[in-house]
């Protein structure tokens, strides 16, 4: 597997005297497919914020192979191949689910080359393909604002994915699915790592348990426990600060 | 495909009205000529509104400030049909208008020169709307200016216009503007073989106007435009570059404007700073709402069902169009959110 590591050493964010992160390390291989765990305001979104360049590490190390994130702006950190799918799904209801993953496609973007653009054999290749990996397929012609909560998140990952993305981070997917959702959501982001990183943030430990790899858990801006489900759901400082309050 | 049929009878009716108009009088089918005057208008304002909605129904800019691109390709023929009255001016001076005559000009101001010339008129009926909007929208998009605030510039910017264009020093004829045009391209105005061919132009122009904005909407770009007006941050997540797509269509949009307003002068024989006041940009986007934004047969059936209520209305209390269209301004967007194209749709189906 070729392909990037992300990498965070010593990282601490400060808000106003308040550490959002504390001194976190975080490793995350080519290919893998990681599970972020940790109670409300344990960080998960900050590190995700440190990582595409929102906010800016107060100390520490943050690199994608050989490059520096804490010196790059979010687009190049998005050029780089990072791709970020927030909490809140937002496709463009008004177009079809296709006509999404179309406009996420890569491909020049000024008004002009929009204008001349053609979808040609290879654009809807990629397109029929993504479609099949988020189980849309069927729904290609409908507006995406018909799409069910589940089905727009899985669109949104799939507009994702259209970018080509080498790293792509996941802020806590299924929130508000119902568990037949959540469980093909799980399917598919087992499906997608692999040609590329996945991090996923969850609250949902059934979810957590479905995708059946590594599970990072956060407490406090820093890393609690790290390995298997089974591992940190038995690991006692887990149990105490988190599993069994 | 209702939609069609309905735009597709409209211009078939209205491609009749000239040549009903040639009937005798005694005719039932019999036409008056102030029906053809008036509708050749219509088409005009169909063709702004179809301006409008290209900015404000798909790409989400409300501008409150199309009337003043309108005004400004009006202005444009304008000073060409000035240019046309030559020495036949009330002064009878050989080369100055009669207003620069009466405001003591010596020789013609260097911005009138080329306006001789047809062509030229008529393409600065399209680069000086381009070019106030390129700089306008430039400066507004850049800074990320949308919604309310947006539309709050544009109608500045109209107004601006207008005090402008009241001014007698600025060399557009103050508050009388430009008026007792002669002819348009050798055809003298004011015959009925001219009417009918202003007209036909406009419609022809409309149909064309309906025809590029149809294709556009149908592109890649007009799909991007769609997502700008629904969320146009995500766009930019996207990589696309939200500033240029939005001036490319705001340019575009104004460039339609002023060929509208360069079809209606010659039709109406005058133009004065009052096309610029404000509130004929809001009526614009009375009709535009009215008909249905972000359709473009809505913004059409739009301008004439606007205009048709308030032709009707003014015939017998002019008092009373102002509330009307206050009252349209609110209840359109909450009993009629889709317009009348919404109607057409629950009732004939997709
Ligand atoms: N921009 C900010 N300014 C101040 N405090 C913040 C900011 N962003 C996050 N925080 C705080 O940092 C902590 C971690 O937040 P967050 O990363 O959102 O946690 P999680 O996603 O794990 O629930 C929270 O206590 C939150 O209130
Ligand atoms: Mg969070």
């Amino acid at each position: 597997m070729s392909g990037n590591s992300l990498y965070l050493d010593g990282v601490s964010v400060v808000f106003d005297g308040f550490q959002a992160l504390n001194n976190l390390s975080l490793v995350v291989e080519p290919g893998e497919l990681r599970a972020i765990i940790g109670p409300n305001g344990a960080g998960k979104t900050t590190m995700m914020d440190v990582i595409t360049g929102k906010t800016r590490p107060t100390k520490g190390t943050v690199r994608f192979g050989e490059s520096d994130l804490t010196r790059m702006d979010e687009a190049s950190i998005a050029m780089l191949g990072i791709g970020r799918k927030f909490q809140k799904p937002t496709v463009f209801d008004a177009l079809t689910v296709f006509e999404n993953l179309e406009l996420a496609l890569k491909a020049p973007r000024g008004p002009i080359p929009c204008l001349r653009w053609r979808l040609n054999g290879e654009a809807r290749t990629a397109i029929e393909r993504t479609l099949a990996e988020i189980g849309l397929t069927e729904r290609a012609r409908d507006r995406a604002g018909l799409l069910s909560h589940g089905q727009r998140q899985w669109l949104e990952i799939g507009m994702l994915l259209m970018q080509d993305p080498q790293l792509l981070l996941v802020d806590e997917p299924v929130a508000g699915m119902t568990d037949h959702e959540t469980e093909l959501t799980a399917t598919l982001l087992r499906g997608i790592a692999g040609a590329r990183s996945v991090v996923v943030v969850e609250h949902d430990l059934e979810f957590v348990r479905a995708l059946g790899h590594r599970v990072t858990v956060l407490h406090e801006g820093s890393v609690l426990s790290e390995g298997s489900i089974d591992h940190v759901q038995n690991d006692q400082r887990v149990i105490e600060v988190y599993l069994g309050r | 495909m209702t939609r069609r049929l309905v735009l597709l009878a409209c211009v078939v009716l209205l491609a009749l009205i000239p040549i009903l108009n040639l009937l005798p009088d005694a005719s039932p089918f019999h036409v008056s000529d102030f029906i053809v005057s008036i509708c050749g208008k219509w088409i005009c304002y169909a063709i702004l509104a179809l301006a409008l909605d290209l900015a404000w129904g798909y790409a989400g800019i409300l501008s409150l400030g199309h009337g003043a691109f309108f005004a400004l390709g009006g202005y444009a023929i304008g000073m060409h049909l000035m240019r046309l009255i030559g020495p036949r001016g009330v002064y009878g001076h050989p080369i100055l208008p009669d207003f620069m005559v009466f405001l003591g000009y010596t020789e013609l101001p260097w911005y009138w020169l080329g306006f001789d010339w047809f062509i030229f008129a008529f393409a600065m009926a399209l680069v000086v709307p381009g070019l106030l909007a390129l700089v306008v929208g430039y400066l507004a998009f850049r800074s990320r200016i949308t919604g309310v605030y947006l539309s709050i510039i544009t109608q500045a910017l109209t107004y601006a216009l207008m005090l402008a264009f009241f001014r007698n020093d600025m060399g557009f004829g103050g508050n009388n503007g430009f008026t007792d045009f002669k002819e348009l391209l050798g055809m003298p105005l004011n015959t009925p073989a001219t009417r009918s061919v202003l007209f036909y132009a406009s419609l022809v122009v409309l149909v064309l106007a309906y025809l590029m904005c149809a294709a556009l909407t149908r592109t890649k770009f007009g799909r991007v435009l769609t997502a700008i007006r629904d969320a146009e941050s995500r766009v930019r997540f996207l990589g696309y570059d939200v500033t240029q797509h939005k001036l490319f269509v705001f340019v575009l949009s104004a460039m339609l404007a002023g060929v509208a307003g360069a079809l209606y002068v010659p039709q109406v024989g005058i133009i004065n700073p009052g096309e610029f006041s404000p509130g004929n940009s809001i009526e614009a986007v009375v009709w535009v709402a009215f008909g249905g934004r972000g359709t473009l047969v809505g913004a059409i059936l739009g301008a004439f069902s606007v205009n048709a209520i308030k032709t009707w209305l003014t015939s017998f209390a002019p008092d009373l169009w102002l509330i009307v269209l206050g009252c349209l301004f609110i209840a359109v967007p909450l009993l009629l959110p889709r317009g009348l194209i919404g109607l057409l749709r629950r009732g004939g189906g997709k």
